[in-house]
């Protein structure tokens, strides 16, 4: 693997997942999950809420400790703190400090992730560009609207240019208009090789990944491109696929 | 029908959260005992240091029950008192019996002068004492023996407040989750916190002498850069002492329920109330009070007009809470990101 390693770099894994098992209590929320998602994938991960996909998502960053099993990104053991600087995390909840601007909000992460002065403004206002929030920057965030603290959210999470970026939820109250602008710059990141690991509730955003992960009960039950997912379902559409892999329990995985 | 509804829907939340109940139920009680064992413990005896005093003196000083010892000269007696052994001291001079008085706790003050006019009366008529003071004076009015201490306990208090709520915050935002997210210490979030609330502190630990000094003319002999150390050194203790137990509490509710936990009982043990009426064993119970070592130094530079040398150790001790509480905090919260 070592001797490999200089040729094969592209073909090193963003993330890979072997046997993952997390347990609250005596109840497991995730059962053996094993997944790898290559280097610029946009990876969609679909599931009823309480199905363990944000329990996924915090093991992935390093936040939370799997019971069983390892995370390798890019190669890394997780958990480890340096690896932390590559990942962008956008979580469920907004988690923006109010009392400040929304600049302020971008220059305090920015500042976390070690950005210098002369980037950190460039980055600013590149991000700020592409969620379309320019304008209200020096806005208390706390007067913005549920649509732009998302999208402050999301342009933190891409502020320094993660090489893994992980959305939870990220277009949840954003408008159809910006949420198609949203993924024009998902894809854009992606072909930069940027991964990119997505949850979603709306199907026609499901569509769009190149590859899908469906949790249902802690299970992975599939992973697969959508069409094949269709496909293999024998439904016309994620939605029907989604329920129908559902009642088979898991088989297709 | 909705007024039904409501009021099962709340008592149902308070049955779901024990520790409201406990407080609800138990702290009361827990209040009420300190204050019985503050105000109804022992009888104060005070230690009166006596020179040259006739036997029979001596004999009816401690019938009354004080505690009286002897000095061979008036500069080792006043040494002792010094040092904070002695309340008072006694001296017959020719036939005016000379008394003086430690001075910092009127309190004790009065039942020193108590005890010497029931040994005169039931004696001869005699003269009345001349009485002078060590520190303070006469005029000095119960407040200025308890401004000192009133003055660390509301830093302390505010302080500890603030900063447990906002760590709270922090956690209930989410932004807890996000910030450790980055590639940030755990030391360095405590380390940063320390900072940003430092500067706050020191502004209302200046805010606080000036006001008590200048304002509310408090009783000051020593200086005032020693009393914004100890009150800053305070309010750092309450910082990391707040966010270390906002790390045990889920709501903004719950950091107020740590107030009759952690606050109140400081305010008893830290010198508000003579403790010498209390329990020895529970006397020292004030050693694990960061409160006590402050308001302690506090006293001893606002009335006594302590040096350096005499109020340090309370200075490394509040040091040493604090980075105490700070690694307790860089520990707790691991609880969130275990590297």
């Amino acid at each position: 693997m070592s001797i490999a390693n200089e040729t094969s770099v592209k073909q090193e894994p963003a993330v890979e997942l072997q046997g993952i098992t997390r347990r609250f209590g005596d109840a497991p929320v995730l059962d053996g999950i094993s997944l790898t998602i290559p280097k610029g994938e946009l990876f969609g991960l679909l599931g009823p809420s309480g199905s363990g996909k944000t329990t996924l998502i915090k093991l992935i960053t390093g936040i939370d400790r799997a019971n069983a099993g390892t995370v390798h990104m890019l190669g890394v053991p997780m958990p480890r703190l340096s690896m932390l600087q590559a990942f962008g995390y956008m979580a469920q909840s907004d988690a923006l400090y109010q009392e400040l601007t929304g600049r302020q909000n971008l220059e305090f992460f920015g500042a976390m992730f070690g950005l210098k002065r002369q980037r950190l403004k460039e980055r600013i206002l590149s991000v700020a560009e592409t969620v379309q929030l320019s304008e209200h920057l020096n806005k208390q965030t706390s007067a913005y609207s549920g649509g732009m603290k998302r999208r402050l959210s999301l342009a933190i999470a891409m502020l320094h240019e993660p090489e893994l970026l992980i959305l939870d939820e990220p277009t949840v109250g954003i408008d159809p208009v910006l949420r198609q602008s949203i993924w024009s710059e998902l894809f854009a990141l992606t072909k930069r090789g940027v991964t990119i690991i997505i949850t979603t509730h709306v199907m026609d955003e499901a569509e769009k990944c190149d590859r899908l992960g469906l949790i249902r009960d802690g299970k992975l039950i599939a992973v697969d491109t959508p069409a094949e997912i269709v496909r293999k379902a024998g439904c016309g559409t994620i939605e029907e696929a989604f329920i129908a892999l559902g009642r088979m329990g898991g088989e297709a995985s | 029908m909705r007024v039904q509804a409501l009021a099962i829907r709340i008592i149902r939340q308070f049955l779901r959260d024990k520790r409201t109940l406990a407080l609800l139920f138990l702290a009361p009680l827990f209040v009420l005992s300190l204050m019985k064992l503050v105000f109804d413990g022992q009888s104060v005896s005070p230690a009166l240091g006596v020179v040259d005093l006739p036997a029979a003196a001596v004999d009816r000083l401690e019938q009354l029950n004080a505690d009286i010892i002897e000095y061979g000269n008036r500069e080792s007696a006043e040494e002792a008192m010094r040092s904070g052994e002695l309340d008072g001291l006694l001296q017959w001079n020719g036939a005016v019996p000379e008394l003086l008085l430690e001075g910092s706790d009127p309190g004790v003050n009065k039942a020193v002068l108590l005890l010497l006019q029931n040994a005169l009366q039931a004696g001869s008529p005699g003269m009345p004492p001349n009485v002078s003071y060590l520190h303070g004076g006469p005029d000095m009015a119960s407040f200025d023996s308890f401004g000192p201490v009133l003055i660390g306990f509301f830093s302390f208090f505010f302080v500890f407040l603030l900063a447990g709520v906002s760590f709270l915050r922090e956690r209930t935002s989410g932004t807890l989750e996000r910030l450790l997210a980055t590639p940030v210490r755990r030391s360095e979030i405590v380390v940063g916190y320390l900072a940003g609330f430092g500067l706050f502190t020191l502004l209302q630990a200046s805010l606080i002498a000036w006001f008590s000094v200048d304002v509310l003319q408090l009783y000051m002999a020593g200086s005032i850069g020693y009393m914004l150390i100890i009150n800053l050194l305070l309010s750092l203790t309450a910082l990391t002492l707040g966010t270390l137990l906002s790390s045990f509490a889920s709501t903004e509710f719950q950091i107020i329920q740590f107030i009759p936990i952690v606050i109140v009982p400081q305010a008893f043990f830290s010198g508000l109330f003579n403790l010498d009426a209390m329990h020895p064993w529970l006397q020292k119970l004030s050693y694990v009070m960061p409160l006590y070592y402050g308001a302690d130094a506090m006293r001893g530079i606002m009335i006594r007009g302590e040096e350096w040398s005499s109020f340090q150790s309370n200075v490394y001790v509040l040091i040493g809470f604090s980075l105490l509480f700070a690694l307790l905090n860089v520990l707790a919260l691991g609880k969130h990101r275990s590297m």
